[in-house]
C-alpha cells in the first residue's frame, strides 16, 4: 500500500515523515519519532492512557489515522513541561502521589491539562465526570482526582 | 489493521465516485471504523477521508431561523453549541453521552448516524427535531426524513456513493430532553435511549414527538404516544397512557445486558420522565 507524507508538528518540532495509511497517530508518536510517554493500553478507545492533545482538544490517539493528524498540531506528556518547569498538572500528581503503578498516567494528566485550560472552575463532580474516559487499572482515582483538584486550585490563583 | 488505499479528496463528487467502488469506506470521525478495522471486522480496501471536503462542518441558523447540522460536525460540538442546547436541548444531551470527551473530540455526528446502530445516542434528538437528512452522491443531491433513514441493525437507505452531508432541523421545540438508560456514567452503550420534544400553548401540548432507540431494529418515532399527547394538557393519567403507548411501540430483544422485558417496561418510565422534563422546560 502506498505511504503517504505526513507533516506532523510534535511538541513543537516539525517532522516530515512518509507513513503506510494503517498507522495510528499512537503508533507514530511510539515507533517512528520514538515518544514513548504516551502508552497504549485498550486500543479501542475505552480506557484514555493514549490521550493526546490535537490542536488544543485531548483525544484518543489510538483511534486516529496519522494520515489524517498531517498538519495538526499534537502535543504529548513529553512537551507539557515548558523550560523545565513541570506543569501544574504534573506536580500535583507528584505532590499528591496521583499515580501507582504509572501506566494510565500520562493520559490523565494530558486530559486534566485541557480541562484545566478550558474552565478550572469546574466542581469536583464535574471533573470526576469529564475524566471519565480515563482508566486507573488500580484504581488510584482518589488521589488522581485530588491531584487534579489542586492542580486547578493553582492554575485559578496563578491566572 | 490490514493495509488499505488512503484517499483525502477534496470535493463530494470525487468522493461520491471513490466510494460507489466495492470495498470501500468512508472515513469520517474514525471511532467506529479505525477499531473495527482494528478488530478485522472491517478490511476495506479503500478509506477515503471525508475530512478536506469544505462545507461539511458546524452547526449553521439558516436564512429561516431553523438550524442545520454539517454531518461531519464533531459530537463534541454538538453538544457545546448554544444553538442546538437552546431549540434541541435532546440533540445536544444525546451528543453529550457518547463515550469519552476524547472520543467525542474525534467522531462526528454524521458518523455516528451513518453507523446506523439502533443505540446512537444522537439518533432521539435528531428523531424529535424531525430532521431532514441531506445526502450527496456524483448524481445528485436528495434529502430523507431522519425515521426513513433507516432499514435494520447497520442498514439504511443509502445507496453505493451517497454520502450524508448534512442534518436540517426544521422543527425547533420549546422543550425537549434526552435519557440514556446506562450503567456507568461514561463509556457505555445505551440500554435504551428515550428524547421527547413539545411544543406548548397556556398549557396545552401543540405538538408532541417522541423518539426511542435501541428498543427496536431501528430507531423509531413513537407516533400513537404522540397523537395522544397532542391537543391536551400533560396529566397523570395522560402521562401514563403516553409510557404504555411508547412501550407499546417498542419491541427490544434480550441480551446480556439486560431482558426485553426490562426494556419494554423502562420505555414506558423513561418516555414519562422525558416528557415531564420537556413539558417543564417548555
Amino acid at each position: 500500500m502506498a505511504k503517504h507524507p505526513v507533516s506532523l508538528t510534535v511538541n513543537g518540532d516539525e517532522h516530515d515523515l512518509l507513513i503506510e495509511p494503517r498507522k495510528t497517530l499512537l503508533a507514530i508518536l511510539r515507533d517512528t519519532i520514538g515518544l514513548t510517554g504516551t502508552k497504549e493500553g485498550c486500543s479501542t478507545g475505552d480506557c484514555g492512557a493514549c490521550t493526546v492533545i490535537v490542536d488544543g482538544k485531548a483525544v484518543t490517539s489510538c483511534m486516529v489515522l496519522g494520515v489524517t493528524a498531517s498538519g495538526k498540531e499534537i502535543m504529548t506528556i513529553e512537551g507539557l513541561a515548558s523550560d523545565g518547569e513541570l506543569h501544574p498538572v504534573q506536580q500535583a500528581f507528584i505532590n499528591t502521589g496521583g499515580y501507582q503503578c504509572g501506566f494510565c498516567t500520562p493520559g490523565f494528566i494530558m486530559a486534566s491539562k485541557v480541562l484545566l485550560d478550558e474552565n478550572p472552575d469546574r466542581t469536583e463532580e464535574e471533573f470526576r465526570h469529564a475524566l471519565g474516559g480515563n482508566i486507573c487499572r488500580c484504581t488510584g482515582y482518589t488521589k488522581i482526582l485530588e491531584a487534579v483538584l489542586k492542580a486547578a486550585e493553582e492554575v485559578r490563583t496563578t491566572a | 489493521m490490514k493495509g488499505f488505499e488512503f484517499f483525502e479528496p477534496t470535493t463530494l463528487a470525487e468522493a461520491s465516485q471513490l466510494f460507489a467502488q466495492e470495498h470501500t469506506q468512508l472515513l469520517a470521525g474514525g471511532t467506529d471504523l479505525v477499531i473495527g478495522m482494528k478488530a478485522l471486522t472491517e478490511a476495506p480496501q479503500s478509506v477515503i477521508s471525508l475530512q478536506k471536503i469544505p462545507g461539511l462542518a458546524g452547526v449553521i441558523t439558516e436564512a429561516d431561523g431553523s438550524i442545520s447540522v454539517g454531518a461531519m460536525t464533531k459530537v463534541r460540538e454538538v453538544e457545546l453549541s448554544a444553538d442546538v442546547q437552546k431549540h434541541h436541548a435532546a440533540l445536544a444531551e444525546g451528543a453529550a453521552e457518547i463515550g469519552s470527551i476524547q472520543i467525542r473530540n474525534l467522531a462526528t455526528i454524521g458518523g455516528n448516524i451513518a453507523h446506523a446502530s439502533p443505540a446512537a445516542d444522537t439518533v432521539a434528538g435528531l428523531l424529535v427535531a424531525d430532521a431532514q437528512v441531506d445526502i450527496a452522491s456524483a448524481d445528485g443531491e436528495r434529502s430523507v426524513p431522519i425515521d426513513e433513514l433507516f432499514t435494520g441493525p447497520g442498514q439504511t437507505v443509502l445507496t453505493p456513493g451517497e454520502i450524508i452531508t448534512r442534518f436540517r432541523l426544521p422543527s425547533p421545540s420549546s422543550g425537549s430532553h434526552y435519557i440514556k438508560h446506562k450503567i456507568r456514567e461514561v463509556m457505555d452503550l445505551a440500554f435504551i435511549g428515550v428524547a421527547a420534544a413539545v411544543n406548548l400553548d397556556n398549557g396545552t401540548i401543540t405538538d408532541a414527538r417522541i423518539g426511542l432507540a435501541a428498543v427496536a431494529p431501528t430507531p423509531i418515532r413513537a407516533t400513537e404516544a404522540e397523537n395522544l399527547l397532542r391537543g391536551n394538557e400533560l396529566t397523570e393519567e395522560l402521562l401514563e397512557q403516553a409510557g404504555e403507548a411508547a412501550a407499546a411501540a417498542s419491541s427490544p430483544i434480550s441480551d446480556l445486558r439486560c431482558s426485553a422485558e426490562h426494556r419494554r417496561e423502562m420505555v414506558d418510565v423513561l418516555t414519562r420522565r422525558t416528557l415531564q422534563e420537556a413539558v417543564a422546560r417548555a
